[in-house]
Order: C-alpha cells, then structure tokens, then sequence
C-alpha cells in the first residue's frame, strides 16, 4: 500500500495577515491601577475562514488511528468510538461548572460513582479515585497513598522497588514523591528476577512498582510468589495499568493481590489521546487504603449524590475539582457499550492479534526471551543494525513511508534497538499481515534507501539535535532573533 | 465481537484460551462482573438521560468562577479539535507524520509566550493546580532552599495539590497574609517572612479576590534573587501588563477561559512558561523550530532529556500525557478571536463584572465589593445569608449562583466571590438582582 501525506509549505499563523471578522467589540474605558496596563500586544486579527483553512491544512499533516495502524508499544492506540465523542460534548458535560451545588450536578456526581464502581469490577479493588489526570499521575497519587499509609502505621518508609523494564513514569513518580528508587534487574526470561527483588526488599521498602504483563508483553509467572515477598516486607504492590488491556476478565490486579492499581482511561477504555492528551488515570485500592485516597469522595444516600470532604487520613488533591470529568464520560460511555463479557473479548482479541503479529515477524528481526506474550511484543533490530546499519529509528521511518505508525522505539532499554510493538484488538487480520509484510521489506530494502525514508510524510527526517541546539521554542524567540 | 479464527488457524493453536496458560491458575478470574454489552443507541439514551440532571450554564444564569469560567466559546474551535487527524493521534514522537500537530503545539507555545511576554512555554500541564506544584518544586531547583511562599487567600484545591507536589522535595509551604482594605497582598507580611530559606515566591494577577493588585510587580525589584512565579487569568492579560514584563522567572495559569468548557472542571489546560535562562530545569514536554534533512521548516519534540522516559527517577517531572488537544484548542480560539476580538473580550468581562459589582451593593445587606483595588471578572461580596444558604435559594430560582470562600479562607464564612464575563447578559444580571433581592429579606 502506498501513502502520502500532505505536503504544505503552511505558514506560521503569525506570518499570516488579514482582517478579523469575529465581530465582538467593545471600547468601553476600564480601570486599572497605575503600571498594570498592557502597553502592546501583537497577535494576528484573521477572518475565521483563514484560520479553519489553516488548523484543517495542519489536521492534515497529522496522523491519528483513524488514519492508519498505530502500534506503539505501551500506548494501546486501539480505535476510538465516535458515540464517546458526541456524548462528551453535551452541554450537560461541557456547560457545566464544577463548584455548582451538589443538587445540580446529580448527573455528573451518579455517573462517577456509577464509573467507580465498574472500574472496581474489571480491577477487583474495592474503591477507586477518579482524580488523577493521566496515567503518571495516577502513579504519583498511588505513591502519596503509600506513603501515607505506612506513616499512618507509625513505620515511615523511604524506598520503591521499580523492575528495569518499568516505563519511565514509575521512577520518575516515585521520586516525585520522595522515595529513593532502587531498580532491580530482569531476569534471562523477561520476568522480574525474585532474588533480586528478595536482595532489594526492606523494612524500608514502601511499595513496589509493577507492570503485568511487562513492558516485554510478558506475564509475570511468579506473580504470587512476588506479591507474598512485597506484602511479608510490609510494602504494599502497585500495579501499573498501562497493559491492562492483556488480561481483563482473565485475571484483575485484585486477584494478583496487588493493593494499589492506576488505570490508563486513554489506554484500555479507548479515549482519544489527543496529541499527547487529556488523558484520565483513576486510581483503585484494595479497602484498607480507602481511607488515603483523594477528597472529596462521592457518597450516595437513598438515591441523592454528594461531596464528602471530611475525610481525616486522605492525601488531599491532586488535581483541583474533580479529575478530567469529560473523559470519564467517555470511558463510562466505552465499558457500558462492551460490557463485562465484551471488554474480556477485547483482551482476547488483543492478545490474539499480538501473538499473531508476533508469528508473521520474521528474521533478521530477532525476539528476545522464549515465552508467550501478552497485547504486545518487543522485536530487536540488532541484527539489521550490524549487518547493514540500518536501526531501529530506520525501520520506524520507513513504517511511516508505508501509511504505519511506528511502534515505541529504543524501549524498553533492556533490549538493543528495542521496537515494541501493541497492534491493539482494533486491527483486522489483513492490517496485520501488512505491518508484517511492511517490516519484512523494510528488513530486505537497501539499506541507503532505508535510511533516506521518510519519503511520504509532509517533512522529511527532522534534525532533533538542530532543535535542541537552536532552541526556538515561540515566535517571540524567532522574531527577537530576527529570523522572521 | 467475535475472535477472527484465522489467526487462531495461524497459530495453530485450538481456543485463544492458550494464549493465556501462563497466567497462574490461583489468580485467574471468571470473566467480569458487570452486565452484558448494550448497543450505541442504548448507552447513548442511557448516558443522555443521566447527564439530563447536570443544570447547565447555557439554561441557567451562571455567576461561577473561581478557576473555570462559562465563557463564549467560537464554533471553529469545536470543529477544529475534532479533526481526527489530531484527536486521534499520540504524543508526537514521530516528528515526520506529526508535523501539523507539532506546529499547533509550537503556535500554541507562542500565543502563551506572547501573551505572558515569557521566552520558553511548554505543551501543558493538567491544570492551574498541578502548574503550582511543578513551579515550586522547580523554583527548588532554581534556589535549592525550602521555603515556599504562598498568598495565604488562595484556592484551597491549589494549596492541597501544591502541598503534595512539593512533599517529594520535602519544601514548606508559608503563607503571607492580604491586606484587609485592598485585597492585594500585605507586603509587610510577606517582608517579614522573608527569611534566607525562601526558594520562591508566588502571586497571582488578578488573585483569588478578583483583585489585580499593582504590588506584584515590586516583588522581582524588592527581592531579585529569589524567583518569582505569578499565577495568571490568561484572559486578563489581553489588558494587564504581563509578568514577564516585570521580572517573573515562571508564570501559571489556567487556559480554561480560552476557548475551553467547563467541563465539570476537566480537562482543562495548566499553562507554564518561564524565562529563558531556566529551560532546562522546566517540566513538560516544548516543542521547537528546526528542518528537515532537506532544510525545510519542521518542528519537533526538543530537550527531551528532562523528561522521565529518558532521565527516569531524574527527570524534572514525571508528566508525560497532558493535556496537548486543549492547547490546540487554545491557538484556534485565539486564531479566530485575534489581539483586536481578546482586548473586546477582556473588556467585555471588566464591564461586566463592574456593572454587577455596583448593582449588587445596592441591595440591602450586601456588600460589594469588599476590596478597594480594581478587579478583573470578579470580586468578593459579603451576604446577608450564609452563601451556602443563599446558593440554594438561587438554584430554586433557576440561578448558578457565586462561589462560598469559606472553604478556601475559613474566615470568610459570609463572602462569596461573584463572576461575570462576556457571556453574562443583561437579563441573566437582572434575574440574578431580582432573585438576591427578595432572599435578603
């Protein structure tokens, strides 16, 4: 399959001229005190025509997963149904302001809680935070709720145990939190090396962080064995969600007796990511901790919502108001479409497609470590990279020139010249076949071509060191360096 | 939807069942309990029929701020941002395929960068909330010293999120008091808790009392050293001189009034810009200007070396997604309102505001406004009921009424901090006087 993208010389909207047709005036004198007044101010006035041609031309030299397979490993880019986008733009989503009075709210307040309890469902935790904005956050917000539990218990702990093949998030949330990180190797088959984490294990020990299955797509086969080390240290275990989209209604962190969980509502229950975000991460935790999550909590009394603020052992907030609320609609809308046995199919579906894919990818690409995966695989370019120096950044481009995203590149690090790659449920056997068939030929292309790509995309390969050296981060800087 | 029994074949394996014969047997589950799958056309109903309770802003008068504001909001930015080319797409770590996303990001750093007259402006954080907390923390690595200074009147969602944000650097937070007549801050206060272990200063313009206070920009010239990070109405600033215009090393916000819903408060849009010179102590993802390899313009990810997927528990935070479609969002709104259409706006929220201030003082037993300084879109009344009370009383008449301070300065039980903005007719106005009028008595 051929693709090309459209290709614009489109301009800065700041090196645009025009005449503005928004039409709202008003002269009227206002007050300000002495030195506070604006003395300039030069944006762009444009007829609105002007400026839809403009974000529709740059639309245009995007790609979204409605463009194409968008198999980033670790991002679970599965197809977003349009009914979430036209449920959250409701003006009993959108009009609505947050500090009404809880008897005006009574939607949005019942649809939380309704929410909360369908994540406890698919989790098996007993109650769940809606919060936290993203997945990150989440882990941050798991991490104050550790801590502030093993301060409740009078034993202040310092340290969280991250596997090597964690995301980035994790270090970098628990640090956020105060806690000095100890990562502990994987051992030979993916999984997470027990005495190594049985040598890294403490009275000092708070929580460790996890991911099942791992960032390898693989599962961690002493799951139990871990979870009894972590909780006879007296540390809790948290799960990361971002792959809960491998095992829903096969198993649940409840029953892997993880005590903390976050869940990647952009992830799994298929909200749009919008270029980076919003995003939603909701935190769930087995009963003990309810105490330690985030005011205020939703509480029902004979049919009537409300806010409970009094809550003594809560962390605080996180995120001011109540979490990213018109995402929540969204996903709310997505698990009542598929339902309790309709979001097990996905899994299922999505670990059929990955060990599917994972069947069709063939040498000289390589697949460290021997077991079963889970939603998604990690393919080494090693062999490619010595034999004819084409690398994992390569292949990634040259999947771009063939209408592909790209998957994760160079992660996890424990693999050299990592692609990681999650075609998620959304992909039909066909799209499959021709990521195969696309990394097959980017495997036997000359190499120089290989390395010229892309050829289709609206720029060619882009300079990141340039970038970074120039750092030309707005129009003010480019115009103070008289670059316009 | 049924498994697709090709690929089963493939593998040749009989029931997708196997694929999951490495999970223990102890931890499996029997499916999850919740109901079966309905039909787009019945979740849609459902959902709908559930949302109904939410009274909105556009069929009841709203006089709400605080933070998030019912703005006017052009139709171009709706259909903008639901381009799925952009909705649909990931952070753009492939520059190539992503140019037009990455240039909506670098137009939206630029708005914010020329509005704030900042350098340096990053693709979002969650909120106004979480921008506090990642600017002390990152004024910590500006001055590594441990004490924050805070407006003590300011919302208490920010200093519970601030609170935990800086727990990790174990910073204290202090607050400095306002001045009783003003609203502004009380700079002998705040003088007075300026000791040697201050690692930044926080105001904002206008602040919690709607109050643009004219001290904030002594604050840089009184204490140069010690960096200065101003929360800011973005809106305000089409008319208000901006910070960096008077020495702030970091400005904050909420981008919430440009161009986005309510949104039962999220998501909404942390805005965070700083100077220059700090670029590389700064969270979040910047997008920058370079070419391509056939030297054309295109943007890309830059400095990516701060960020956790690289620097992991080094990182100067752990923000990875954010909130990057309501920036885009932000440059289309501000690409159809224009410099000409925000000043109208401001305008708009100012006359508004004022108008209401007065008619309100009018009325028997209330007092408005509380402070003396000049106020943006709202300001401070004391009532004669309870504002709890009060509120009720209002909703009973269909009316939204302001936000009770007490939760965010416990003193203040009899205040309540009205709004107004372009969106506030004339007749919202009048119902609402009518409406206070006769709950006074």
């Amino acid at each position: 399959m051929s693709y090309r993208q459209a290709r614009y010389d489109e301009p800065l909207i700041f090196e645009l001229r025009g005449e503005s047709d928004f039409g709202l005036e008003c002269d009227a004198p206002v007050r300000l005190p002495e030195g506070m007044e604006r003395q300039g101010l030069d944006l762009p006035d444009l007829p609105e025509r002007e400026v839809v041609r403009h974000y529709v031309d740059l639309s245009q030299m995007s790609f979204g997963v409605d463009n194409g397979m968008y198999p980033l490993g670790s991002c679970t880019m599965k197809y977003n149904p349009k009914y979430a986008d036209r449920l959250s733009s409701l003006p009993t989503v959108a009009s609505v302001h947050p500090c009404q009075d809880e008897d005006s709210i009574q939607g949005a307040l019942r649809l939380m809680r309704e929410l909360e309890k369908a994540l406890c469902a698919i989790s098996g935790m007993d109650a769940v935070t809606l919060q936290p904005a993203a997945g990150a956050h989440g882990e941050f917000t798991g991490m104050l709720i550790a801590k502030a539990y093993h301060a409740r218990r009078g034993q202040p702990r310092t340290e969280v145990i991250v596997p090597d093949s964690a995301h980035g998030t994790n270090p970098a949330s628990a640090a956020m939190a105060g806690f000095t990180v100890i990562e502990v190797p994987s051992g030979p088959d993916g999984c997470i090396d027990l005495e190594a984490l049985g040598a890294a294990l403490s009275e000092r020990t708070a929580a460790v962080m996890v991911t099942n299955p791992n960032t390898l797509g693989i599962f961690e086969k002493d799951i139990v064995e871990l979870a009894r080390m972590v909780h006879a240290a007296g540390a809790l275990l948290y799960y990361d969600g971002a792959n809960l989209n491998a095992i829903m209604g096969m198993t649940s962190p409840g029953a892997m007796d993880f005590d903390i969980v976050h869940f990647n509502l952009h992830k799994t229950f298929a909200t749009p990511h919008g270029g980076g975000g919003p995003g939603a991460g909701p935190v769930g935790v087995k009963e003990f901790l309810e105490p330690f999550l985030p005011v205020p909590r939703i509480v029902s009394e004979e049919g009537r919502f409300g806010l409970d603020y009094d809550r003594p052992d809560s962390i605080g907030k996180v995120r001011s108001m109540f979490g990213n609320f018109a995402v929540l609609v969204r996903a709310y809308a997505y698990i009542l479409v598929q339902g309790g046995d309709g979001l097990r199919d996905v899994s299922q579906r999505a670990v059929l497609a990955s060990n599917y894919l994972k069947s069709r990818v063939v040498p000289p690409y390589e697949m460290p470590f021997a077991p079963l995966r889970k939603h998604e695989f990690v393919v080494s370019a090693k062999r490619l990279a010595k034999e004819k120096d084409v690398h994992a950044t390569d292949v990634a481009k040259a999947l771009l020139d063939r209408g592909f995203m790209s998957p994760t590149v160079y992660f996890p690090s424990l693999v050299e010249e990592a692609l990681m790659i999650e075609p998620t449920e959304s992909e039909s056997k066909e799209t499959l076949d021709r990521y195969a068939e696309a990394l097959r030929e980017i495997a036997d292309g000359a190499p120089e071509e290989i390395r010229a790509a892309p050829r289709s995309t609206s720029v060619a390969r882009v300079d990141e060191v340039y970038a970074a050296k120039e750092l030309t981060l707005s129009w003010r800087i480019y115009r103070q360096r008289g670059l316009e | 939807m049924p498994l697709d029994r090709r690929m089963l074949d493939e593998l040749g394996i009989g029931s997708v069942e196997e694929l999951f014969s490495d999970i223990p047997e102890e931890v499996r589950t029997d499916g999850i309990p919740l109901p079966p799958g309905k039909s787009e056309m019945e979740v849609v109903r459902y959902m709908q029929e559930l949302l109904s309770a939410n009274l909105t802003a556009e069929s009841a008068p709203c006089f709400l701020g605080g933070g998030v504001y019912h703005h006017f909001i052009p139709s171009a930015v709706g259909t903008i941002v639901s381009r799925s080319e952009l909705a649909t797409s990931y952070t753009p770590y492939q520059a190539e395929i992503s140019q037009g996303m990455l240039q909506s990001l670098f137009e939206y750093q630029s708005y914010i960068a020329e509005l704030t007259a900042m350098d340096a402006v990053n693709s979002s954080n969650y909120d106004w909330a979480t921008a506090l907390g990642e600017a002390a923390t990152m004024c910590h690595r500006i001055l590594p010293k441990r004490t924050f200074l805070v407006p003590e009147a300011m919302c208490w969602d920010k200093r519970s999120v601030l609170g935990n944000y800086v727990s990790g650097a174990a910073l204290n937070v202090v607050g400095y008091c306002y001045d009783p007549f003003t609203g502004g801050l009380d700079l002998d206060d705040l003088r007075s808790k300026m000791t040697p272990d201050v690692c930044g200063i926080y105001a904002e313009v206008p602040n919690l009392f709607g109050v643009i206070d004219p001290q904030v920009p002594k604050l840089k010239q009184e204490f140069p050293d010690v960096p200065l990070v101003v929360g800011v109405n973005p809106l305000s600033l089409a008319l208000v001189r901006p910070p960096g215009e008077y020495g702030a090393d970091i400005v904050i916000g909420e981008g919430q009034p440009l161009g986005l819903p309510m949104n039962v408060g999220g998501p909404s849009l942390g805005l965070f810009a700083c100077r220059m010179e700090h670029v590389r102590k700064m969270p979040g993802r910047l997008i920058g200007m370079t070419r391509d390899r056939e030297g054309r313009r295109a943007f890309c990810m830059t400095l990516q070396t701060r960020e956790q997927h690289i620097r992991r528990s080094k990182a100067t935070s752990n923000i990875c997604t954010n909130e990057a479609l309501l920036a885009v969002a932000v440059s289309v709104y501000l690409g159809i309102v224009g410099g000409k259409g925000l000043r109208a706006i401001a305008r708009l929220n100012m006359r508004n505001a004022a108008a209401l201030m007065e008619r309100v003082d009018e009325l028997e037993g209330f007092d408005s406004p509380v402070f003396e300084g000049a106020h943006f879109n709202e300001f401070v009344v004391r009532t004669p009921v309870r504002p709890a009370k009060l509120n009720r009383l209002l909703l009973r008449r269909g009316i939204i009424g302001g936000l009770p301070l007490q939760r965010h300065v416990p003193r203040m039980e009899d205040h309540m901090l009205l709004t107004a903005t372009e969106a506030t007719s004339a007749q919202a106005m009048d119902r609402l006087l009518a409406a206070l009028r006769e709950v006074a008595q």
